[in-house]
This record gives structure tokens, sequence and C-alpha cells, in this order.
């Protein structure tokens, strides 16, 4: 299935990109998908790593670890908000 | 209820004007009007980023719980993005009720979840360079006093 992923704030810079299209093996879910991201290495294992603070939404939804993902989710990946 | 994320300034008396004009049973307004700080001179720019849909979807979700918290008639959340300097008005928050108490309430149980749940992130521009501005364990407590006990 294929997915759009968005990126936003600090994490867009240091992950150097804004969007991108990911296919991903179905059934899978917010966990799935960070490992296959984490396995690009270098800043995506450094900025994903487990402990660290990031927020994940999936279709404009706040979203956990374990949210399964569709074909066609946008799924965005971004620091704790700092608005107001 | 109006929601609005924009780059252009607001006119406060403008906004507050709409939620009581032509409806009397309005009775009180509360506003908050957040501005940029410029921490001592340090900082020179305030860039504002957010996420075009979930924002504007996140700020309505976050009045709809407070009207059903609190007797509110009206609300208007302006949220400005983009290149913002010191003094620069950032957000306006009007909550129009019958009473002040609801109003009150509402509008600071609106901002405190704004702070923590709406996807808005800042970046301050110093003689050192950008920095993004890191989220702030005392907004995240702000917006838990509101919890249920």
């Amino acid at each position: 299935m294929t997915l759009k992923l968005l990126f936003f704030a600090r994490l867009r810079e240091a992950l150097g990109v804004s969007r991108e299209s990911l296919t991903l093996d179905a059934p899978a879910t917010v966990a799935v998908l960070l490992d296959h991201l984490r396995a690009r290495g270098g800043v995506w294992a450094t900025e994903l790593a487990v402990g660290r603070n990031f927020r994940i939404a999936v279709n404009q939804e706040m979203a956990r670890l374990d949210t399964p993902l569709s074909a066609g989710d946008e799924v965005a990946v971004f620091p704790p908000v700092t608005g107001g | 209820m109006k929601i609005a994320v924009q780059t252009e300034a607001f006119d406060l008396n403008a906004e507050v004007s709409a939620l009581h004009r032509n409806n009397p049973s309005v009775g009180a307004i509360a506003t908050f009007l957040g501005t940029v700080r410029g921490e001592s001179g340090q900082v020179s720019e305030m860039a504002l980023e957010h996420y075009p849909g979930m924002t504007e979807k996140a700020l309505a979700a976050i009045v709809q719980e407070a009207q059903s918290r609190w007797a509110v008639i009206d609300a208007t959340v302006i949220h400005r993005i983009g290149s913002l300097a010191p003094c620069d008005a950032i957000v306006l928050v009007a909550v129009a009720s019958a009473h002040r108490g609801d109003a009150f309430a509402a509008c600071e149980f609106i901002m405190d979840f704004l702070k923590t749940r709406a996807p808005f992130w800042k970046k301050e521009t110093t003689a050192a360079g950008g920095q993004w501005v890191d989220a702030r364990d005392s907004d995240e407590s702000a917006a838990q006093r509101w919890d249920p006990p």
C-alpha cells in the first residue's frame, strides 16, 4: 500500500524532506512505518529513535504506535507543538 | 464559530464587534491576545509554521470541546503564520457568552489546548541564527489541569 508522508518544522529540516510517497507491505501500523524509516539509518535512525520526542498524526488525527495504516493514508511526523 | 489561520494581521476591535453586534444574548466577551516576545532584544524574527488542514480541524475541535463544557454563544480563534516580528500579534481567542464566568473559563481553556494540541511550530531568529522553539512542560501542565478528576 502507498502512504503519503509529511514532515514538519525541526524534523522537516533535520530529515531534509517535507513530503514523500512510501510503499509499505500491508497490514501495517505506525510502529511498522517507524521501523521502516529508522532502517534508512543516518538522521532517520537518530531523529526517530525510540525515546525521541515526536508526534505522529494519521489522516490529520493524533495517532499512536498501534494505530493501523491503510492505503492512501496521510501520515505526518512532527515535533511537539509550540504555537500560541 | 470563526477559525482562521492567516499571514495577515487581524483587527481586534472588528473581531470582538462581530461577536456581539446583532446578538443581544451576549453579555460578556473574554479575549486573549498573544504577542511575540523579543526576549530582551535577542529575537529579531519569529517564523510560524503549521499543518494546513489539521491545524484548522484541531482548532475547531478545541472550540467545540469548550462549547460542550461552558455556555459559549460564539467564539473566534485567529492564529497568524509566516514571518512575525517582536511585538506583533500572533493569536487571538475571543469567547462570547451571557455571563463572564463562562467566557473567562472557555477562553483560558481554548488557549491552553491550542498551545499543546494545535499543530503550530515557532522558529526564532537571533544573532546566533535560527532556532526551533522547544515545547515547554509548563504548557502541558496548564492543559492537564482541565482534565476531569
